[in-house]
């Protein structure tokens, strides 16, 4: 078998394995709680048939591995259980009903408006990113790399509402161009949704980009820094045709990794810009579970970041081994 | 101004060059007015020591300077043009047309992403020389010139399909492919085996000669430059010591530096038969994890209170065969007996007076000091670990052992970076003398010294040994090293032992094979050396 | 070849040797030649340092005291203010400083005691120990870190110990990766092995050997990890899953006079409010970033090209 196909499924199983170990982390958390972790959510109206039930449904009183089972197959079918919000209240009352809606139906909506986000911000930051980073890298040292290098320095030690403030009150208190709050729906049409999305992405795109740009411009000095560089300067190529020919085609690799670990911090960032102008994304579901305490809501936001990030992550090395020569062409 | 028709015309003027560089915030001198001469097809070789300003003086040859020096002074005339004068677009097209550059490492100079035939054409194509057609059977060619294996398809390769030495003189067509007036050759054997070497210097020397191409061949080997070049330039910290026609340097030389570098290996020992064996490894095999066995069935007796050497190239298993002996390697079969008792062939399970009986000495004096200990730290560990010596007793031992190895109080607290490289390798020497070893390992312990330098090593040791009673085993893949320190010599090759035994009977015929080939391609100072071997080699063939 | 006469000594071979100066002096020295952006951070760090420890002489009232007028505009009673409980902001700004600084703080050393100790012993050791560690280091990487902090405190609750022993815990992972990698770009040197064949004990091999040679890095390292847990918490905070009031703390801080901003166009000041924590944080975090460049630049040896 050709050596890069070998290395490419070594790669996507360990991607795999990840995901594996990943979500038995994410499921088995939940039991490293000290304490009851029943008692705690049904409160103080829980009786002891309340909390037994509660338990019976929850599935608590099986063996941990059998739990774990259920709940991964059950999740791979895409059913990621049931909120326990407005449970207690149902259950001190009537124990046979459930009004609880399950993760996945609340998880879906806010999964699109998230991607649409993210995808709105990574079409600008990215060739943003990669223009910066690699001009600052060839014209090191001047005016316009120190400037640019000072602007992100300044832009990545800021936390992200602090960015998202000062746009709201440049752009939409003072002057009032866009609304602070972006309150999308799944009927809103499509320019009305860019509209409403617009002061976020700027938000996200002006952290990632200071982010990605400065590890760019680190990857291409250090790139230019190689021997085969400077021999082809002294075969008299001139400068342009030394980066276009020389620096670039090795420059793949450590760009797709630059750019997917960036877009996976895109899929962090994207948390506190939601909570910020509401939007209701992923991130907003998550922040609001993790107040309430809402388990299973958290398990599946979760699991959703973790499997893009794996994915985007795993992404990025494929392009590594797809473009490196000694991977496509052995010995 | 000459024309350039007749084949005597100077071709290179370099008149009063200074080059500096900047480190540590300052601006340092590298070269100081420096005059280098150079007519159509002649070769200069251009020596001197590690850090003299070879190859900057080669690349200003091109007018090319590294980022961090600057020209400071002096003219470079080219056919009559001034380079240090001419704008980048300028020299540019004079890179890689007129003028090429053959770097030390291969494997580091080519594009890891392009095949081999592209980058050799580049230069040429990009320049508008000629039609990419022409241009590939022409490189195709140079291939054949060069006697690499399969030249027709060799080109489709990439830079890390291919061997050192075959990358090495891919490099050499590809700077051919042009045809250029001047070639520099930076080193381009040094990091070749001896064996590798003999080939590519010959290439090398007949393609300049068919297409009579002036060259600068810039090396620290005198013997290599003796083969190769018509006129020697010599040079020391940035200066000019003496310039003069080969023949004549090497039989003449009239300054004290250049007779220094002249002074090859004056000691000789002389041969000791030992009855004993302080040390013997029987039988053994090796390898690295589960990988391909590295020695195969190795015996080795270490006489002594005498010196064994164990010779080979890279990856022969001489190192590894150190591993074996410390410990660090623990051989899959075959035992090891020291001083007739059975050694423990894990590091873990010895004693520490067996671990303080033998002792290891590196190559790298770079890396083989804690760059954070001062000197006193460095030779006193071994007192305060393996003899428990505090306090005074402490402080004069370690006054002794620096006297031992002709160095003084004074370098008491330095620390290894205030150190030469001779001098750090004195106090790693000091620092296995501090334990009071039967046995000394010394592992290429000269190979990354200059020439004098292994000289003032050579003699310390041989002294020590003398005084001391110590026995050595001594790697290296330098024959005259040999020659000069060893009372029996093992010849190791591909994991093998391929021979053992005195030095007087390793050095005179019959051979075999492996021996014959190796040492036959150790290049001697006698210019006529490598014309002699390859009319040997043919008149074999 | 004709026999020189040996006129050489090794005692007269060149090398460079150092003036010996006292640790002060070099400092001294260091300290006059760094660029302006090195002073601009090392001045921000130290006033944000003094506040932190010197918080209850500085503040004019107390943390939690609570005034009768919520959302006061900005007078001379109150510098900047009053929040919706009616506390002095520029007090709580002034304990936020020892609050979430002083967590920040325990957290990063928290983080380097794990991370670090893990990661050299990974490095020394090698074999099963290292392939277990590396492997479940990259796997608790696989969940990005906020994601991971915030499922993990939904768990157990958001106090200050958890907080600090969960982002330890998370932070420490980056630690390792790091401690290891240098370490063992040191184990394979010749002088640690040197240590081995003596028969020196991991003890000595870790503390005299490794560890003085791998500080540059950890050092600035530990100065990036600082503001990245800072903002962290700081993050977590202002989500309201941190820091939990009545403590002052930059992060909840802006949460809760996040509302003011959409009162920019009538009351500037009332709007500069809820940023005022934010900009705290965010020039600390930029001073650290400035000392910690310009350590790295001195550290490195890798100066910038001159033409």
């Amino acid at each position: 078998m050709h050596p890069i196909v070998a290395t490419l499924i070594k790669r996507i199983g360990l991607g795999i394995v990840s995901l594996f170990f990943v979500s038995l982390i994410i499921f088995s958390s939940l039991n490293l709680l000290p304490g009851d972790f029943v008692e705690a959510v049904l409160g103080q109206s829980r009786t002891e048939e309340t909390v037994a039930t509660f338990r019976k449904e929850l599935g608590l009183d099986k063996p941990f591995h059998i739990r774990y089972v259920n709940w991964l197959s059950a999740a791979v079918q895409g059913d990621l259980g049931s909120t326990f919000s407005g449970r207690n209240a149902s259950y001190a009352n009537q124990p046979q009903q459930s009004t609880a809606r399950t993760v996945t139906s609340l998880l879906k909506p806010r999964l699109y408006n998230t991607f649409f986000l993210a995808a709105m911000t990574a079409l600008i930051a990215v060739p943003l990113s990669l223009f910066l980073g690699i001009t600052a890298a060839l014209y090191r040292n001047t005016f316009y790399d120190r400037t640019v290098n000072a602007s992100a320095l300044a832009t990545i030690s800021m936390p992200e509402f602090f960015v998202a403030y000062i746009l709201i009150i440049c752009l939409a208190s003072i002057y009032q161009f866009f609304p602070s709050l972006s309150n999308v729906t799944s009927s809103t049409p499509f320019f009305e949704r860019v509209y409403l999305s617009i002061l976020p992405a700027l938000t996200l795109t002006l952290v990632t980009v200071a982010h990605m740009m400065r590890m760019t411009r680190a990857a291409i000095i250090n790139l230019l820094s190689s021997p085969y560089i400077e021999m082809a300067q002294l075969k008299g190529l001139s400068r342009s045709k030394v980066i276009l020919e020389h620096a670039l085609p090795n420059a793949w690799a450590p760009i797709a990794n630059i750019i997917a670990f960036n877009l996976a911090y895109l899929i962090v960032g994207v948390v506190v810009v939601e909570v910020v102008f509401v939007y209701p994304g992923v991130g907003q579901l998550m922040v609001d579970s993790v107040i309430k305490r809402d388990i299973p809501v958290v398990q599946g936001c979760a699991l959703v970041f973790a499997l893009t990030y794996i994915s985007l992550n795993l992404i990025a090395d494929v392009i590594s081994i797809i473009t490196n020569p000694r991977l496509l062409y052995p010995k | 101004m000459n024309t350039n028709n007749t084949d005597n015309s100077i071709l290179l003027e370099m008149k009063n060059v200074s080059i500096e560089g900047y480190s540590d915030e300052k601006w340092h001198p590298i070269i100081n007015e420096v005059d280098l001469r150079l007519k159509r097809g002649e070769v200069l070789g251009l020596i001197g020591e590690s850090g003299a300003g070879k190859s900057t003086l080669g690349l200003a040859a091109m007018g090319f300077v590294r980022s961090g020096c600057r020209f400071t002074g002096g003219s470079v005339l080219f056919k009559g043009k001034d380079l240090t004068k001419m704008n980048e677009r300028e020299k540019q097209k004079l890179w890689g047309t007129k003028f090429s550059y053959v770097a030390q490492s291969a494997a580091a100079a080519f594009n890891p992403a392009h095949r081999l035939i592209n980058q050799t054409i580049e230069a040429s194509v990009s320049h508008g020389i000629g039609k990419q057609d022409q241009l590939q059977k022409d490189a195709i060619e140079l291939y054949r010139e060069m006697q690499l294996p399969n030249p027709e398809e060799i080109g489709d390769r990439y830079p890390h399909q291919v061997s050192g030495g075959q990358l090495q003189r891919t490099m050499t067509a590809m700077a051919m492919s042009s045809k250029p007036d001047l070639i520099i050759f930076d080193e381009p054997t040094t990091a070749l085996d001896v064996t590798t070497q003999v080939n590519v210097l010959a290439t090398i020397r007949n393609i300049v000669k068919e297409h009579n191409t002036a060259a600068i061949y810039i090396t620290h080997d005198l013997a290599v430059v003796a083969q190769m070049a018509d006129r020697i330039q010599v040079l020391r910290y940035g200066d000019t010591i003496e310039e003069s026609e080969t023949n004549n340097m090497l039989k003449t030389p009239k300054e004290d530096y250049t007779k220094s570098l002249w002074a090859v290996r004056s000691i000789k020992k002389k041969e000791k038969n030992a009855k004993d064996s302080i040390l013997s490894i029987e039988n053994v095999d090796a390898s690295y994890g589960s990988g391909p066995k590295v020695l195969q069935n190795v015996s080795i007796d270490v006489p002594k209170g005498g010196t064994v050497a164990i010779v080979g190239e890279s990856g022969s298993g001489k190192s590894t065969t150190a591993r074996v002996i410390t410990g660090l390697l623990p051989p899959q079969k075959g035992r090891i007996l020291f001083e007739g008792k059975k050694l423990e062939t894990n590091l873990d399970e010895r004693s520490k007076e067996n671990l303080r009986r033998i002792q290891m000495i590196y190559q790298s004096p770079d890396t083989s000091m804690n760059p954070r200990h001062t000197v006193r730290d460095i030779i006193g560990r071994p007192l305060e670990f393996y003899h428990n010596m505090k306090g005074s007793e402490y402080s004069k031992r370690v006054i002794e052992l620096l006297n031992l190895i002709e160095l003084d109080e004074s370098f008491i607290d330095r620390l290894p970076s205030e150190l030469s490289g001779g001098q750090k390798q004195r106090i790693c020497i000091a620092r296995a003398l501090a334990a009071e070893p039967k046995l000394i390992i010394c592992d290429e312990v000269t190979s990354a010294l200059d020439q004098i330098v292994q000289e003032g090593i050579l003699k310390l040791l041989l002294r020590l040994q003398s005084e001391l009673n110590i026995s050595y085993i001594f790697i290296t893949h330098d024959i005259a090293t040999v020659k000069a320190i060893s009372d029996e010599v093992v010849v190791m090759h591909n994991g093998y032992v391929v021979e053992q035994g005195m030095k007087s009977e390793i050095f005179s015929p019959p051979h075999p094979d492996y021996t014959k080939l190796l040492l036959s391609s150790v290049p001697e100072m006698d210019p006529q050396w490598l014309t002699k071997i390859l009319s040997s080699q043919k008149s074999k063939n | 070849m004709s026999k020189l006469e040996n006129q050489y000594s090794a005692k007269d071979e060149v090398a460079t040797v150092f003036i010996r100066r006292t640790f002060f002096q070099r400092a001294l020295i260091t300290l006059k030649k760094a660029p302006f952006t090195a002073w601009l951070g090392m001045t921000i760090v130290f006033i944000y340092i003094f506040v932190a420890v010197f918080a209850p002489l500085i503040a004019p009232y107390g943390e939690a005291q609570i005034f009768k007028v919520p959302y006061a505009p900005w007078d001379e009673i109150h510098v900047f203010g009053t929040d919706r409980l009616g506390r002095d902001i520029l007090s709580r700004l002034i304990y936020g400083a020892r609050n979430t600084m002083g967590i920040a703080i325990l957290t990063t050393l928290l983080a380097f005691i794990i991370g670090g100790g893990l990661g050299l012993l990974a490095a020394i050791l090698r074999g099963w120990i290292d392939q277990f560690l590396a492997r479940f280091v990259d796997i608790l990487m696989a969940i990005p870190s906020l994601i991971f902090a915030l499922m993990l405190l939904s768990i157990f609750g958001s106090t200050a110990f958890n907080l600090i022993i969960i982002i330890a815990i998370l932070d420490s992972t980056r630690v390792f990766r790091l401690s290891r990698a240098v370490g063992m770009n040191v184990a394979v040197m010749e002088y640690v092995e040197a240590a081995r064949l003596r028969g020196e004990k991991i003890g000595w091999i870790m503390g005299r050997e490794i560890l003085p040679n791998i500080l540059p890095p950890l050092v600035a390292e530990f100065g990036l990890r600082f503001c990245y847990v800072f903002l962290m918490i700081a993050s977590l905070s202002f989500l309201g899953v941190g820091i939990q009031p009545p403590t002052a703390d930059w992060g909840s801080m802006v949460r809760e006079t996040g509302e003011l901003i959409q009162y920019a166009q009538y009351d500037i000041t009332a709007a500069m409010t809820p940023i005022l924590p934010a900009a705290a944080i965010g020039i600390l975090t930029i001073g650290v970033n400035f000392v910690v460049d310009w350590f790295l630049y001195l550290t490195s040896g890798l100066k910038d090209e001159h033409k």
